[in-house]
């Protein structure tokens, strides 16, 4: 029985080497939450000299963190919903029908995501430079749109290719025009996929930081703010905490937009 | 005859074409008000293009649509009288039962109360009472069916289309539903018009039978009509099967040239030397297979002077022994006769 | 008034196909190809030096500034960051794919997925940030390598040319670590979708052959799950090509492409020459592409 002991061996270093994996993608991350707590406020000092919730209170107080914050959101915000609709109507039309460069449709949304984000980012300026446009909150919606659009899309095409043709036929025979069909048919069918693509956008925009590097001219998202005190340290121990924010608030929207797109569909591909 | 009506469904030179492909190629049918009629054909044969173009799914390259007169040619389907049940039931995953069911009155504006009493009507039609409140993934295939079909009525269409809707079903299932469905149809009296390829099924439910081919009708008439005179080779080899008889076979058997159908249990096994009746056709030859198949046995024949011939026989045996008798019978020498009249020249199709 | 509009769309598919499309191909199209056509056209003018002020000729001065030893050395450093960073991500996120589909039972793969795409989606610059914490000087690296007696060995390897760097979190290692971290989730999973399309039949039938688990593995499952990596690692590539976050938070002075790109862009306000450096990516990126594509790694996509 050499070759069982052999493909045990074997098995328990393919477990050893998926758990150093693991534990390599989310260790640093609890290293964030630690130093959020540390009372040392000059270095990065570990193991922490003592403990505190004392920046949390600090971080609160700081009125340019909150307007970072209030622009980062908007900016999500309004990104998230043009993402949706440009990205519903792409998703429904390379569905719905065969037509001549359908591939390339695909290829141009995935493009922004594809290339690297400096290109986009430059590309932008550019244009922005070129056509003497002034810096503004939609300048940096324009940037984020663009690369969101493509992550609804793609929940949207999934749901779109499960949810059969034949459901959409079925409304419009029983007497319902191509609005009614949209409304009680493909939207309630549609609406977790969308959920879903619209929140993993809110947190792709709500993150974004080099092609708002060149989107944004003197605002300061969020994300700008940490990669500025990343570069050049002023308040370490707010950064630590405004570290924390960031993973929680992009952390719930990720999970359940994970839940909404699994589980909704063993229900919903059976019928 | 059926023609004298009025009209239900009328197609008039209607041709749809997908690029190069065309699926249905110049066809003219006309369905009569209250008939159940078949279209039957092997898959791709334009079958269910021409349903889903008479339903609006699909807009015609060519030609004119007509139901009950009137023309809705380019109408979008909730233009039009007529509903579907889907092969795949196309059941609303979303909705229960009764939702699915109240969908079309829904989308008139029936009031609630008045629309769940109408839903409650239809299942109970489908012998369905009382499962509204599910949700259609908790029913079972057969249920499913009922489901699609209640949905379908129930905006009281004057056409009912079906588009292979028992496919999905097993065999026992199958026959059940489809002593059903009849039922429904002379009970409701609308036009049914149903898209099948086993024509088993097409012989037993329908009024009349449109054979697709390649886009094409290769014949049309009652399930009689379509089987005892298929009007071309592919109809007689699609509905049943058929013995085709053609050049050297023909002449010598028949004494005629051109090509022929005979069905195999139109052909009497004798003993050499046997007097057949007066008039018949005969033929000699070797048999070469005998498969034994219950109710009754196929023999294949090989004809002396070339080609073969296969014949049904019904089982009028008494033992075993006789029924399925051992390989003694192989090669023995036999003598064929049939009435000429199922001699069925065929067209060219 | 919809019912019609609606029948209206009905009978002109084109029509209606041209609504659906319109306005996420407009969108595109201006916002995006709109702007990279601007990218390239800001690359063919030129700065003029006395007055800081970009001129509107087309002229190839701008590339001709390019091709200087010091940009070749910007490119080479990090297109060979990219390839380090790719292997190392293959090799890392093979294990862990491999696991998911052949050994975790299906409740445990829903969670081990959520594992990696968690990462793959929360905050990059978070992500990055959590390797300045790691990598510092006084930093938890540090302090378990004074701790198992590897103090040393770490100062031996902070001594090398190339890799080394006056502390870890300023050192061409401690970029190499972030990339590979903020990466691999975007190698694992195209690898993992690639072993799952694996058909289970094609492994026993190797197995029953004869071939041992070890051949299996090398003639059946690598060859099909290759397209996957090539899959992964355009992603690793290009992102890392792209980036400059990393390299300005954990680099000395040696610049990496999109340090060059936003130095050029911002403090010299040089935006034609910050145009013609990102070509450099794109055409990497193009040619890249084109060889991915013969392997089949675009279904893997």
């Amino acid at each position: 029985m050499r070759s069982d002991g052999k493909r045990r061996r074997a098995s328990v270093g393919l477990a050893l080497a998926s758990g150093a994996v693991l534990l390599f993608l989310h260790g640093p991350i609890g290293i964030i939450l630690l130093y959020a707590f540390t009372t040392d406020d000059s270095s990065y000092t570990f193991p922490p000299p003592g403990l505190t919730t004392r920046w949390f209170g600090v971080a609160w107080q700081r009125a340019d963190l909150w307007q970072a914050l209030e622009l980062s959101v908007r900016v999500a915000g309004m990104a998230t919903l043009v993402a949706l609709a440009l990205g519903t109507l792409a998703a429904a039309a390379v569905w719905r029908s065969r037509f001549f460069g359908r591939d390339a449709v695909s290829f141009l949304l995935v493009l922004p995501i594809a290339l690297p984000g400096i290109v986009t980012g430059i590309a932008l300026r550019s244009a922005i430079g070129l056509a003497e446009i002034p810096f503004s909150f939609w300048t940096i919606v324009i940037g984020h749109a663009t690369f969101c659009v493509v992550v609804v899309y793609n929940n949207a095409l999934t749901r779109f290719r499960r949810t059969g043709s034949s459901l959409l036929e079925a409304s419009m025979d029983l007497g319902a025009n191509s609005f009614q069909t949209f409304r009680y048919v493909l939207l309630p069918n549609l609406a977790s996929a969308l959920l879903a693509g619209g929140m993993l956008a809110f947190a792709l925009s709500f993150d974004e930081v080099i092609v708002t590097t060149f989107t944004a001219g003197q605002q300061e998202t969020l994300p700008l703010w940490i990669f500025s005190q990343l570069t050049r340290p002023r308040d370490r121990p707010v950064t630590n905490v405004v570290a924390v924010f960031v993973i929680a608030v992009t952390f719930v929207p990720i999970f359940l937009a994970h839940r909404l797109t699994r589980s909704k569909g063993d229900t919903g591909s059976s019928a | 005859m059926p023609e004298v009506k009025e009209a239900a469904v009328e197609l008039e030179r209607v041709t749809r074409r997908f690029g190069d492909v065309v699926a249905v190629d110049n066809v003219d049918l006309r369905v009569a008000d209250g008939e159940f009629f078949t279209l039957l054909g092997p898959s791709g044969s334009g079958k269910t293009t021409c349903l889903r173009l008479i339903a609006g799914f699909d807009l015609p390259s060519a030609g004119r649509i007509r139901l009950h007169g009137a023309d809705v040619t380019d109408r979008p389907p909730y233009e039009r009288n007529v509903n579907t049940v889907f092969q795949d039931y196309a059941l609303f995953p979303h909705l229960t039962v009764g939702e699915n069911v109240a969908y079309g009155p829904m989308i008139r504006g029936v009031a609630r109360d008045e629309r769940r009493r109408l839903a409650e009507e239809m299942l109970a039609l489908v012998e369905l009472s009382g499962l509204g409140g599910r949700k259609p993934s908790e029913l079972s295939g057969g249920q499913r069916q009922r489901v699609a079909l209640a949905r379908a009525l129930i905006n009281r269409p004057r056409v009912l289309l079906l588009d292979e809707p028992l496919g999905a079903l097993d065999l026992q299932l199958r026959q059940q539903m489809q002593a059903e469905l009849k039922a429904i149809q002379q009970r409701i009296g609308i036009t049914f018009v149903f898209v099948t390829h086993d024509q088993e099924e097409a012989l037993t439910m329908s009024d009349r039978i449109a054979v697709f081919h390649r886009g094409r009708i290769e014949q049309m008439g009652t399930p009689a009509e379509v089987y005892e005179e298929p009007a071309t080779e592919f109809v007689a080899g699609f509905v049943g099967t058929s013995n085709i008889l053609r050049g050297e076979v023909a002449r010598r058997w028949i004494g005629r040239d051109g090509v022929f159908s005979l069905r195999p249990e139109k052909v009497q096994l004798l003993a050499p030397g046997a007097a057949a009746p007066a008039g018949f056709c005969t033929a000699t030859g070797r048999l070469r297979e005998l498969v034994y198949a219950g109710m009754m046995s196929r023999y294949t024949v090989e004809l002396d002077g070339g080609g073969t011939l296969v014949l049904v026989a019904q089982n009028l045996a008494a033992s075993a022994r006789d029924a399925a008798p051992a390989g003694a019978e192989h090669g023995r020498s036999v003598l064929l006769a049939w009435d000429p009249a199922h001699n069925r020249p065929l067209g060219a199709g | 008034m919809l019912a019609q509009f609606s029948t209206y769309l009905y009978r002109r598919p084109r029509l209606a196909l041209a609504l659906l499309l319109g306005p996420p191909l407009l969108w595109l199209g201006v916002a995006y190809l709109g702007a990279l056509a601007a990218l390239l056209v800001q690359s063919f003018f030129s700065l003029d030096h006395f007055t800081g002020q970009v001129v509107h000729r087309l002229t190839l001065a701008t590339y001709g500034d390019l091709f200087t030893r010091a940009n070749l050395d910007i490119v080479l450093r990090t297109a060979g960051m990219a390839a380090a960073v790719t292997l190392a991500a293959a090799v890392l996120a093979f294990p862990l794919a491999y696991y998911m589909t052949f050994r975790a039972t299906p409740r445990a793969r829903g969670w081990l997925y959520l594992a990696i795409v968690l990462p793959l989606w929360s905050s990059y610059l978070v992500r990055v940030y959590a390797w300045k914490l790691l990598l510092s000087k006084e930093g938890i690296l540090s302090w378990l390598a004074a701790h198992t007696g590897t103090g040393g060995l770490l100062e031996h390897w902070l001594a090398l040319p190339l890799v080394g760097g006056p502390s870890l979190s300023i050192s061409t290692t401690g970029i190499f670590l972030a990339f590979l971290y903020v990466w691999l989730p975007y190698m694992i999973l195209p690898i993992q979708a690639a072993l799952e399309r694996v058909p289970r039949s094609l492994l026993e039938a190797s197995g029953d052959l004869g071939a041992p688990p070890r051949a299996t593995f090398l003639h059946v499952t690598l060859p099909l799950v290759f397209p996957g990596v090539v899959a992964g690692s355009i992603f690793t590539f290009s992102l890392t090509l792209g980036d400059f976050i990393v390299p300005s938070v954990l680099g000395n002075s040696s610049y990496f492409i999109g340090q060059a790109v936003l130095a050029h862009q911002g403090t010299s306000g040089n935006i034609p020459l910050a145009a013609a450096f990102t070509v450099v990516p794109m055409t990497i990126m193009g040619l890249y592409l084109l060889l991915a594509r013969k392997t089949g790694a675009f279904d893997a996509l």
